[in-house]
């Protein structure tokens, strides 16, 4: 144990000593100072590679290592840090760890001849930092400080090349935008804080007080609701998402580790650490908002041209999965897909990395200063002269869109499983759910087909181009080789149903279905879910499921599995079905040319859809004008009352009865007060002593005279008296 | 009026003649006997109330003279000293004249 203490203590902290070490001693080595980076991680990808061996057996509720000091104490207000490593945790650390390590390993070619080289090592370093805090985080404000630390790396790394106006603004977008989730999380934090009696941060502890109940469902609704927010902004769900896509104005390794593979997720897993204590109201707004972000920005996704653009709607969309998963109480497929989307998605973005970097030299040799290396209508026919960057692509790719054998596949079908099961239970409005789940499905695989065809197959748009592009270094292409093998089911399942449980699944075994306290989900009308079918029975069931045996109320989680499970095989053929529906219908229309995009264009612009989804459902022009135009003509409003009223006449005439004023009172002072009086003084001093001098004569007779005529006057006086 | 008033009067009649002499003569000698005058209008008047205001066997005011005259005698001698040096440096005893020591 006490080994443990040690090694998650280096763990967090070695990445902060890479940033420092970057920072101020980075131009030392040149740029060899990334083998110091990649060394750091790679002790990081150690321990948790560690850790995961030491929990791999455990079950879901075991905590590998749980430990806290306190941190400040005022009055009665005691604020603690401490570490706490379970399995979501022990899983989450390994994500991150290995993604870093290969965006480390990747960036040193990317990165290459850039004139902020070690700058850019040490912000990876102080985003890992950042990232494993949150991870390890056992009470609710160490997550908060450590997000905002998140946010701050990821504005860093959006404004790398900050010389360029957009990177600048686009990194201040992303800043601001996540402040606005942030502000809604700090409240939420501090509604939890005074639930129940004893009050506390501490995620153990609150959740402890929310199983004991009593709490009223009202109160932790709109705190569990606030919290989330913090994950809408983190995680780019609507309305929020719309600094995500700009964001990809950062480095693209950064971008793949930080807006693809973990910040993002960040918000998922914070939602996963307060899951317990969501209700099912909270639940049920999650599910509509991460339902609604899905659907919305695959739409938005099918019309872009920029490869990392669509790479970026892409991630908004799977994100969106992920809390429709939560929102739907399937916690295990949340997090499941948050895995698998890391690692195909970190591929992803390296992959179209890859090839922007190529894209860029061939266009750099050619002194071709116009055309945009990430514009996918530039490319073309790119998979003979980059075969590693196309077959990795083309695994993850196969992974997004959910092809069987493939992680993708696994992880979003226990999601649409949920969805349905949600739906079958529920019924009404909630078919929602379940049409955005399986919508998205097909829309992600057609335009995710449609990134591969057009960038690697067909003709090659501009040959001169082409005949300059060369397949990556091997920085480059090992991180694609390793990330795109992790996309295969095998690693996570060994069967091809998600929901299986034990000795099939590793995954699901060790993350569990979760626990949630705050729901009793009073099922009498539905026979097959009924309380008194589950409730008293022994302690595993058929599935191997493990009971809360201290909880003999309804266990929801427990039951929404059990849901998922029956809807399952639902679930896979609808899956399948859109999955094919839409590769099919990209071959046809961009691999086979059987159907003009041009038309495509015209038939969905008769309903103005094309333009609405290629100017992203004009969600950036909104905000300008309901929020940007208005707040910009108040303040312009406001601006002129200040200035032309209030400063230019309230202040400004104040200033002016003051000169005036005190020109007077010069006058006063100067003419009559100092000319006058002043000097008048001085003038009758002046005048009574050249009177008087003449007294002093120096004739010593006159004295005697004054003093016998003075003599006589008192005697004379004092006779009289 | 008694005898005293009219020794009163007297030396009265010599004080004023005496404070003239020192007020308004120009000669340093003519001061100088003004101040002999006042001297000696004082010396009566110690004898006049000596005889008249009290025992006859007491010789106060008789005494305070003769003091008085020594003091005139060595007054004078030191004066006339004053006068002659004063003579012999600006070559005249007009007290105007001697304005030296005046700023």
């Amino acid at each position: 144990m006490d080994f443990n203490i040690f090694l998650s203590l280096s763990f967090l902290f070695i990445p902060l000593l890479l940033f420092a070490y970057q920072l101020f001693f980075g131009h030392i080595l040149k740029h060899d100072t990334w083998w110091v980076s990649l060394f750091g991680i790679g002790l990081n990808l150690a321990v948790a590679l560690s850790f995961f061996y030491q929990s791999f057996f455990n079950s879901a509720d075991n905590i590998l290592f749980n430990g806290r000091f306190n941190w400040l104490t005022t009055g009665n207000f005691n604020l603690d840090l401490g570490i706490t490593i379970d399995n979501l945790a022990v899983i989450m650390l390994l994500v991150v760890s290995l993604v870093s390590f290969l965006v480390h390993l990747y960036s040193s070619e990317y990165m290459k001849g850039d004139l902020r080289f070690s700058r850019y090592y040490a912000f990876l370093g102080l985003f890992t930092f950042s990232m494993n805090g949150i991870v390890l985080a056992d009470s609710i404000t160490m997550i908060y400080i450590f997000w905002e630390l998140v946010g701050l790396s990821s504005y860093l790394i959006i404004g790398f090349w900050f010389e360029k106006n957009s990177a600048a603004s686009a990194s201040k977008k992303a800043f601001l935008t996540n402040r606005v989730g942030d502000i809604g999380m700090f409240i939420g934090i501090m509604m939890i804080y005074f639930v129940g009696d004893s009050h506390s941060f501490n995620l153990d502890e609150i959740i402890a007080k929310v199983k004991l109940g009593g709490i009223d469902s009202t109160y932790l609704t709109i705190a569990g609701v606030l919290i989330f927010l913090g994950a809408v902004g983190k995680s780019a769900q609507l309305p929020l998402h719309i600094w995500l896509p700009d964001a990809m104005e950062g480095p693209t390794p950064a971008s793949a580790m930080i807006h693809a593979a973990t910040m993002v997720a960040a918000g998922v897993y914070m939602s996963l650490r307060i899951f317990p204590i969501l209700t099912f109201e909270a639940l049920s707004i999650i599910a509509f908002i991460g339902a609604s972000t899905a659907i919305f920005a695959a739409i938005i996704a099918i019309t872009q041209n920029d490869i990392k653009k669509v790479l970026a709607y892409s991630t908004v969309s799977q994100l969106g999965y992920m809390v429709l998963a939560i929102g739907v109480g399937s916690y295990m497929a949340a997090f499941f897909h948050l895995v698998t989307h890391a690692m195909f998605k970190a591929c992803l973005f390296m992959a179209s990395g890859s090839v922007i970097h190529s894209m860029h030299h061939s266009l750099h040799e050619l002194h071709d200063h116009e055309t945009d290396p990430q514009d996918m209508r530039n490319m073309g026919g790119l998979k003979n002269k980059m075969p590693i960057t196309y077959f990795s692509m083309l695994i993850t790719t196969l992974a997004i869109a959910g092809v069987p054998f493939f992680s993708g596949f696994v992880s979003k079908d226990a999601i649409l499983a949920g969805t349905l099961a949600h739906y079958f239970e529920h019924g009404g409005v909630t078919i929602f759910l379940p049409i955005a789940g399986f919508g998205a499905a097909a829309i992600t695989a057609f335009y995710m087909f449609r990134l591969i065809f057009l960038t690697f197959h067909g003709k090659p748009k501009n040959e001169k181009i082409y005949d300059h592009i060369h397949e990556s270094p091997l920085p480059m292409t090992i991180p694609l080789i390793v990330l795109s093998a992790l996309s295969f089911s095998v690693f996570y399942t060994g069967s091809i149903n998600p929901l299986a449980d034990g000795s099939y699944s590793w995954f699901a075994k060790a993350i569990g279905n979760g626990h949630n306290y705050v729901i009793e989900v009073d099922n009498s009308h539905n026979d097959n879910y009924s309380k008194d079918k589950y409730a008293g029975k022994s302690k595993n069931d058929k599935y191997g499921h493990e009971l809360d045996e201290s909880d003999s109320k309804f266990n929801f989680t427990y039951h929404v599995s059990h849901a998922a499970h029956a809807a399952h095989y639902t679930a896979m053929y609808l899956s399948l079905l859109v999955a094919g529906l839409g590769i099919i219908f990209s071959s046809l229309v961009y691999l086979f040319r059987k159907i003009d995009p041009e038309l495509l264009y015209r038939f969905f612009n008769i309903f103005r859809l094309y333009d609405l989804s290629k100017n992203k459902f004009y969600i950036d022009e909104i905000y300008s004008n309901i929020l940007y135009k208005p707040f910009m003509f108040w303040s312009k409003v406001s601006s002129k009352i200040d200035w032309d009223l209030y400063d230019q006449k309230g202040i400004d005439s104040l200033g002016k009865l003051t000169l005036f004023a005190s020109n007077k009172s010069t006058k006063v002072d100067y003419d009559w007060l100092d000319q006058i009086i002043v000097d008048g003084f001085g003038k009758l001093a002046n005048y009574m002593s050249m009177k008087l001098k003449n007294i002093q004569g120096g004739i010593v007779q006159s004295y005697i005279l004054g003093g016998l005529v003075a003599l006589i006057l008192i005697i004379l006086l004092v006779q009289q008296i | 009026m008694n005898s005293l008033q009219i020794y009163l009067l007297l030396a009265s009649f010599l004080f004023s003649l005496g404070i003239y002499a020192v007020i308004s003569r120009q000669n340093a000698v003519a001061i100088l006997m003004g101040i002999e005058l006042i001297l000696n209008s004082a010396n009566i008047n110690f004898i006049a109330f000596n005889r008249f205001t009290s025992n006859l066997n007491h010789l106060d005011g008789h005494l305070f003279s003769m003091f008085i005259i020594v003091l005139a005698a060595a007054e004078a001698a030191v004066a006339l000293a004053i006068i002659i040096n004063l003579f012999k440096n600006i070559g005249t005893v007009n007290v105007d004249e001697a304005s030296e020591l005046k700023g």
